[in-house]
């Protein structure tokens, strides 16, 4: 037995696990699927002296889709979401996410509300959760409050979450118009290891493939992932050339602050950001707006594409 | 030093076994020094070399990241438990052995649970899913490529027996 002792309670409800935490907020952790708190109570960073299973509430798992917004409960399995072809379609961004949390074998176990609860700045689901702008919902016993995930997630393993709040689900914006698409890439040591720096991005485009709506991030480069709000608002309007990619992903770059480590310094980090975020931006635009043939076009639009007008 | 005790009760390899646990007590250690079931092996402990991976519910999961508490009402399978009834290899244990995909075998049993856990999802792998499906498992050995094939052979053979994926009850 590596970790030190603690007790432990099963909740079979949220309102049980909030009334638990209001008691004694301080002394418990929420375990759901203890991919990252069991091996840092066995390193003992982590020591919580009650800990409260949450893994059996079925109410913190599921996936409801409404007009636009997709709800997702915080003990849904990543494994779950992974699989989910309506989810996928209608925020891509996620699976394309997942595919890079860990192995089978953790996804299978971990789930959406513990990543983004253990908010690793190199993990891939917060970093998702910035880019789309993901709404947290906070329950405990006084209530529900929803927090933006720029608001979230406040530095390396700190979120906005009070010892007596549970993580209980997350909404995702579903963002309208079929001409959308969205990447995720990293570079790891490793397949399935943290990221050295992730990106993500998500475009909309109209018909003349003219950009609508942007969003773009990174992770691995600073306390929390970050989204470039302000700099993706330069790529509206144009058709994502290399010039303008190029200069937003750079200036992203430059607002990063990344650690120096064993396995990558704080230049090559930057570097990399720079040269990821331009990837992500191209791959999306790509996928929003493909110059194919093939599209389906309604009876009448007739544009050219690559026209002006 | 008396530490608190919880009653579990896990369905190990299809069969019900109760127990007092400390809530610390990982599920690996359980499997291993209370039940004597020492085919899952325990590697590094933090949930980065596999070696421990059982199924839970049928799925994949690392057993050294469980307490054996979170496993209450649930069913585990283990390396053992991978096994023909009659205690003969599986076809995919076979597969092992024939195409040499282990020569220490440190890491087999989390390798067969990864990989059976692939074939009963997708009876028809591509070498792109066998390797996804074994990332999580680390292998100092082989190289891995032998792995891989033992994998396809097994599929193969699945395939052309019509066996189930474990071929309990079909040879």
């Amino acid at each position: 037995m590596k970790a030190a002792s603690f007790e432990y309670v099963r909740a079979a409800s949220v309102g049980e696990a909030c009334e638990l935490l209001r008691q004694d907020g301080d002394a418990i952790k929420l375990i759901a699927g203890g991919q990252s708190l069991v091996p840092m109570m066995a390193m003992r960073l982590a020591r919580p002296s009650r800990l409260v299973d949450i893994n059996e509430i079925a109410g913190l798992k599921f996936v409801a889709p409404e007009a636009d917004v997709v709800r997702i409960g915080a003990c849904t399995r990543q494994c779950v979401l992974e699989r989910d072809d309506a989810l996928a379609a209608r925020v891509p961004l996620l699976r394309q996410a997942l595919a890079w949390v860990g192995h089978v074998q953790t996804r299978n176990r971990g789930t959406i509300g513990g990543s983004l609860a253990h908010a690793d700045p190199a993990a891939e689901l917060p970093l998702a959760a910035q880019v789309l702008s993901a709404r947290m919902m906070l329950r405990s016993t006084a209530g529900v409050r929803a927090v933006p995930a720029n608001e979230f997630f406040t530095g390396p393993l700190a979120t906005a979450l009070e010892p007596h709040e549970c993580l209980e689900e997350i909404h995702w914006q579903v963002w309208p118009g079929h001409r959308t698409g969205s990447a995720f890439t990293e570079v790891s040591r490793r397949h399935g290891d943290f990221a050295i720096v992730a990106a993500a991005a998500q475009v909309t485009v109209d018909d003349d493939g003219r950009c609508t709506r942007a969003s773009f991030g990174l992770g691995g480069g600073g306390q929390t992932p970050l989204a470039f709000p302000g700099l993706a608002a330069h790529l509206l309007g144009t058709r994502l050339d290399a010039a303008i990619v190029q200069s937003v992903a750079k200036d992203a770059a430059i607002e990063l602050d990344p650690g120096n480590d064993l396995h990558a310094s704080a230049g090559y980090r930057k570097r990399l950001a720079a040269v990821l975020a331009a990837r992500v931006l191209h791959a999306a635009y790509e996928k929003a707006f493909t110059p194919s043939p093939a599209l389906p076009r309604k009876a009448g639009e007739g544009n050219v594409l690559g026209s002006t007008q | 030093m008396s530490e608190k005790l919880y009653a579990i009760s896990v369905v190990v390899n299809g069969m019900e076994r109760k127990a007092q646990v400390p809530a610390r007590l990982t599920l690996v250690d359980w499997l291993r020094e209370e039940l004597r079931l020492t085919g899952t092996h325990v590697g590094c402990e933090h949930g980065i070399c596999g070696a421990c991976s059982i199924m839970l519910d049928g799925e994949p999961v690392r057993s050294c990241l469980m307490y054996a508490v979170l496993a209450d009402g649930h069913r585990v399978t283990t390396v053992e438990g991978l096994a023909q009834p009659d205690g003969s290899l599986s076809v995919l244990q076979d597969s092992f052995c024939q195409l040499h995909g282990l020569q220490c075998g440190y890491c087999t049993p989390g390798m067969l649970i990864a990989a059976q856990g692939l074939l009963d999802a997708t009876p028809h792998p591509s070498d792109e899913q066998i390797r996804e499906a074994i990332g999580g498992n680390l292998c100092r050995c082989t190289g891995y490529q032998q792995i891989v094939d033992a994998v396809k052979h097994a599929a193969a053979r699945l395939a052309e027996g019509s066996l189930s994926p474990r071929g309990r009850g079909t040879g």
